[in-house]
């Protein structure tokens, strides 16, 4: 138990890699802005990096009214260890309320740390969020890969804490030239137990895929490895990234890393195509909250087109070559 | 080398529903089952004992019923298997569970890595790995691919969004895997029927040294206060495909109408 | 409810065990193991792993122990998604039981360990061009030098031929003697003078291996030869009865994975506003294709104990398994094509597969006219020595 009255402001820790700021932060500043006009407080962003100072800017842009920062070499990587000490003494020091950060590989494993560290609780992975009249911070959040929405309170704890799932949240409209205060606080990284070596980006520089606005997606009835770079074709035209079914990557046409679903990722994308993939529920799981679903199969009884805003009952060796034809001719 | 590998039984299927009156998780049409992501990171410690030597203990939290996913670990090769169970346990979350787990592993004694799933299948947190190894106080990556061991230290592959790092980190830790990693191992016939006799003697509470109300559902800092079922999509348009291109300009039209291309 | 045959809890665990990894692991394979005609390398090294390699060979020869029944059931579940695997899988058992029957203790020390770990396979070569269903006619011979056998010949359609390390080789010795004058040899890949032929295309079992073992000179040690020389037929005899229960362990499994396909597929297949399996003709079509494959199963399980109990002579029983249980798998495979209709003739679907694979096992380990004249003997011999 916390005394809750020492707890004010809402937060969200800024993730950065190499100075590029994930777009999941700017959504969560936008939801942020919103949560903390509603309890009547500020809105804060916590910047860790090293010589990234004037990226503040965006983030005042984009809502915050003071951004935390904090200037080390031990910052500039992703690496946990240093994350979670910074952020959790920063916490212990300003007390905010509420921090929110992106429900990504970073977030997932530096705040449940910094929750322990806290003596709090987390709401992981939400895809809402919105305030009781007490300041309870009400997190919804799938489980049972979708199938359930569960809502999640931290009555006693402060602060609250929530990350939150990719593309969940509608980012706002930056507002140039906005500007708040900057404080700079000094580092404390602990002891960094652990050692990044070296950075290796996915050749090809592909969108990843959980931040696609567009997938586009394969199944069984791809039938081999060759078929996929159809898929790449199309996606390629949407410039969005490519998917599978763990059908397809089980019979090794495609890297378990492009695996949607049950055992692989979860994605929300703003436009799904399905593309030879019956939709089983395993499947459904990983991109059922997609914004706009089309499918193509030629099985009409396919559970796909039960979830599917389109859906094509046709051979996909004929349909995704017109779609790509189509595309083009604008 | 001793290890630890955190296990989870789950049900099999995700086709849940909640039941509108008591909000009770109904699970229908399938099995409990070790979680999927947890056999990857049994398989990690069962190929380091056949690489390396290790002594590999598995260890859950759960009623007597979770008793089947230690025995299926033992029957593929785990040396020892850990039940922590206690009715002062039950409606902990992640972070009670993962304060459970810690003092679990503790009694076990001398431990020099644990390795968890990236995430469990149903409650999806992600959040019991990194938190266990704060309650120890020892590092944690997350999402590792690739491991090697040399001496005390571990150099990991581990991923992230668009690519992976490098990592170097020295022994004590905690790993969180996923599916990349490897390809569980089936049980053998005589670690079968060998498992089928082994003696787990569940540990409780009060062996652990927690107080009743530090972990279960007093001991939880977050609580579910509501559970639905989504609104099902009702679906959209179906259209025919036999003549390819017509269908191809409705798609397109229809996406290029609500601005999505 | 099926049957309660009184199953042992090893044997209920073998056959949980075998039954998952033929649905996680073998089934997703099996096509493309089937269309590249692939040997199952990978799927047989993991079984080694999981001691089934070695279920029939005793544990002090680092084995499992297991008997006949164990045995046929591991196969029984292997073969309900592919027989193309079970057959590369049981040929191991054919290529050992000559050593396990015959061979000193010395012998079985040398090259059971490696079996039962999976880390070596074992081939049986008894067929030649000239001597399939009478095995009287082998040509294959095998001349004392000094402290090596020279042998030289030809072995054709040996399972598991190219893949296996030790091969148990039938040979003439003294060509006189008709049957009495073969022997039995182990051979080793990698003896000088022994090499393969080309390996055959079949209609089925395309995962498995099937090539022509060349021997050319092939010198192979004195205290290779197994038992005394002359044992040869009687070595190949007993080794078949004993095999046998396994191929109609193989006929029992086939015919009911090809069962699952077609019930499962009349369940949901709906024509004319209905399921199919709503039809009465099909619905005797299936009865009859479930009491077929359960009285397959009766027999087998009846034989095996049989063997299992130490009965000497297993001739009849054995070759009544085979017999009746790879008949059935012919006509259930056959059936099941039938109830898909259409689909059943594609490849995509898997009872194309198990139709082209069924007729092999009428076929092999003696055809299933020879297993007639088996029990044909056995009854005159019966018959004979009874009382009147």
């Amino acid at each position: 138990m916390t005394d809750k009255t020492q707890f004010s402001g809402v937060w969200v820790f800024a993730e950065q890699r190499e100075g590029v700021i994930a777009s999941v932060t700017f959504e969560a500043l936008a939801k942020g802005r919103e949560l903390a006009t509603k309890r009547g407080t500020h809105l804060a962003a916590v910047l860790l990096g090293q010589g990234i100072k004037e990226k503040a800017a965006d983030l005042f842009a984009h809502g915050a009214d003071k951004v935390y920062y904090v200037d080390s070499s031990a910052l500039a990587g992703a690496n946990s260890d240093a994350l979670t000490a910074q952020l959790a003494a920063l916490i212990a020091q300003y007390k905010p309320e509420i921090v929110l950060g992106g429900s990504t590989i970073c977030g997932r494993s530096v705040f449940p740390r910094v929750a322990v560290r806290a003596q709090t609780g987390l709401a992981p992975d939400c895809t809402g969020l919105d305030l009781d009249a007490s300041g309870v911070l009400q997190a919804t959040r799938p489980a049972y890969v979708g199938n359930v929405l569960a809502t999640v309170v931290c009555p006693e704890h402060r602060p609250q804490m929530a990350t939150l799932r990719p593309k969940a949240f509608k980012k706002g409209t930056p507002t140039a030239g906005r500007i708040g205060e900057l404080i700079e606080a000094p580092a404390a990284v602990g002891d960094v137990k652990t050692k990044v070596v070296e950075v290796v980006r996915d050749a090809g520089n592909q969108v990843s895929l959980t931040a696609a606005d567009i997938i586009v997606s394969g199944g069984r009835g791809l039938g081999g490895t060759v078929h996929f770079s159809l898929l790449t074709e199309l996606a390629k035209e949407f410039g969005g990234a490519v998917g599978a079914s763990r059908a397809a990557v089980d019979s090794d046409w495609i890297n378990v890393s492009h695996q949607v679903g049950q055992t692989g990722k979860t994605v929300s994308p703003k436009l799904y195509i399905a593309c030879g993939i019956s939709g089983a529920i395993q499947h459904a799981a990983g991109m059922g909250s997609s914004e706009f679903i089309v499918a193509i199969n030629k099985d009409p009884g396919a559970p796909i087109f039960e979830i599917a805003d389109i859906g094509v009952v046709g051979d996909l060796f004929t349909v995704v070559p017109a779609l790509i034809a189509a595309l083009k001719n604008r | 080398m001793h290890i630890v590998v955190c296990l989870k039984q789950v049900f099999s299927t995700p086709q849940v529903r909640i039941n509108p009156e008591t909000n009770a998780v109904i699970r229908e049409g399938g099995e409990w089952i070790i979680n999927p992501f947890d056999e990857h990171a049994l398989e990690t410690a069962l190929a380091l004992k056949d690489t390396v030597g290790a002594k590999v203990t598995v260890i859950t939290a759960g009623s007597q019923q979770a008793e089947a996913v230690l025995r299926e670990a033992l029957a593929r090769g785990a040396d020892a298997a850990v039940l922590l169970s206690d009715a002062a346990f039950e409606g902990s979350d992640a972070w009670a569970t993962a304060k459970i787990l810690a003092a679990g592993i503790q009694k076990v004694g001398a431990v020099d890595l644990i390795v968890c799933g990236k995430q469990t299948m149903d409650g999806d947190t992600a959040q019991v790995g990194p938190a266990v190894a704060e309650f120890l106080g020892w590092p944690c990556v997350t999402y590792v691919r690739k491991l090697a061991v040399e001496g005390t230290t571990l150099k990991l592959e581990r991923l992230f969004e668009d690519g992976f790092e490098k990592v170097e980190v020295v022994l004590p830790a905690v790993l969180t895997v996923g599916k990349e990693i490897n390809t569980p191992r089936m049980a053998s016939l005589k670690g079968r029927m060998a498992a089928k006799k082994a003696q787990i003697a569940p540990v409780n509470a009060a062996a652990l040294g927690l107080a009743p109300e530090s972990v279960g559902r007093a001991g939880s800092p977050t609580r579910i206060v509501k559970m639905a079922t989504p609104p099902k999509k009702t679906g959209g348009i179906k259209i025919d495909g036999s003549d390819a291109a017509a269908a191809a300009k409705t798609v397109v039209e229809k996406l290029r109408e609500l601005k999505l291309v | 409810m099926a049957i309660n045959y009184g199953l042992s809890e090893q044997q209920i665990e073998i056959r949980n065990i075998m039954r998952e990894f033929a649905l996680e692991r073998v089934a997703p394979a099996r096509q493309e193991l089937d269309e590249k005609e692939e040997f199952p390398h990978a799927l047989l090294q993991e079984l080694g792993g999981m001691d089934m390699m070695g279920l029939y060979i005793p544990a002090e020869y680092e084995g499992f122990g297991g008997g006949s029944l164990d045995f046929c059931i591991g196969i029984e579940e292997l073969s309900r998604i592919c027989i193309g695997v079970s057959v590369s899988y049981a040929a191991n058992a054919l290529g050992s039981y000559p050593i396990l029957l015959f061979g000193s203790d010395e012998q079985k020390k040398k090259y059971m360990p490696a079996i039962a770990k999976g880390k070596k396979y074992a081939a049986f070569g008894l067929t030649e061009a000239n001597a399939g269903s009478d095995a009287g006619g082998i040509q294959t011979t095998a001349v004392l030098k000094g402290d090596k056998y020279i042998l030289n010949g030809t072995k054709q359609w040996i399972t598991n031929g190219g893949e296996a390390d030790t091969y148990t080789i039938i040979a003439m010795t003294d060509k006189n003697k008709g049957a009495r004058g073969a022997s039995a040899f182990i051979v080793e890949k990698g003896m000088p003078g022994f090499s393969f032929g080309k390996k055959e295309k079949k209609l089925g079992i395309r995962a498995s291996a099937t090539r022509e073992l060349v021997f050319q000179d092939c010198e192979v040690p004195k205290e290779n030869l197994l038992s005394r020389e002359g044992m040869g037929f009687i070595v190949a005899m007993k080794t078949l009865d004993t095999s046998r229960p396994g191929i109609g362990a193989q006929g029992v499994g086939l015919a009911q994975g090809a069962l699952d396909e077609a019930v499962n597929y009349a369940r949901t297949r709906e024509q004319f506003g209905k399921p199919i399996i709503a039809n009465q003709g099909l619905q005797w079509l299936l009865a009859d294709m479930a009491t077929k494959t359960e009285a397959a199963r009766a027999l087998l399980y009846a034989a095996a104990r049989t063997i299992d109990s130490g009965e000497k002579d297993v001739s009849k029983v054995s070759a009544m398994c085979k017999l009746f249980s790879t008949d059935v798998a012919m006509e259930v495979t056959t059936d099941a094509v039938q109830v898909l209709g259409g689909y059943g003739y594609m490849r995509e679907y898997p009872v194309e597969k198990m139709m082209r694979d069924a007729k092999i096992l009428q076929i092999y380990e003696g055809t299933n006219q020879i297993q007639r004249g088996v029990i044909g003997a056995a009854l005159i011999k019966e018959y004979a020595s009874q009382k009147k």
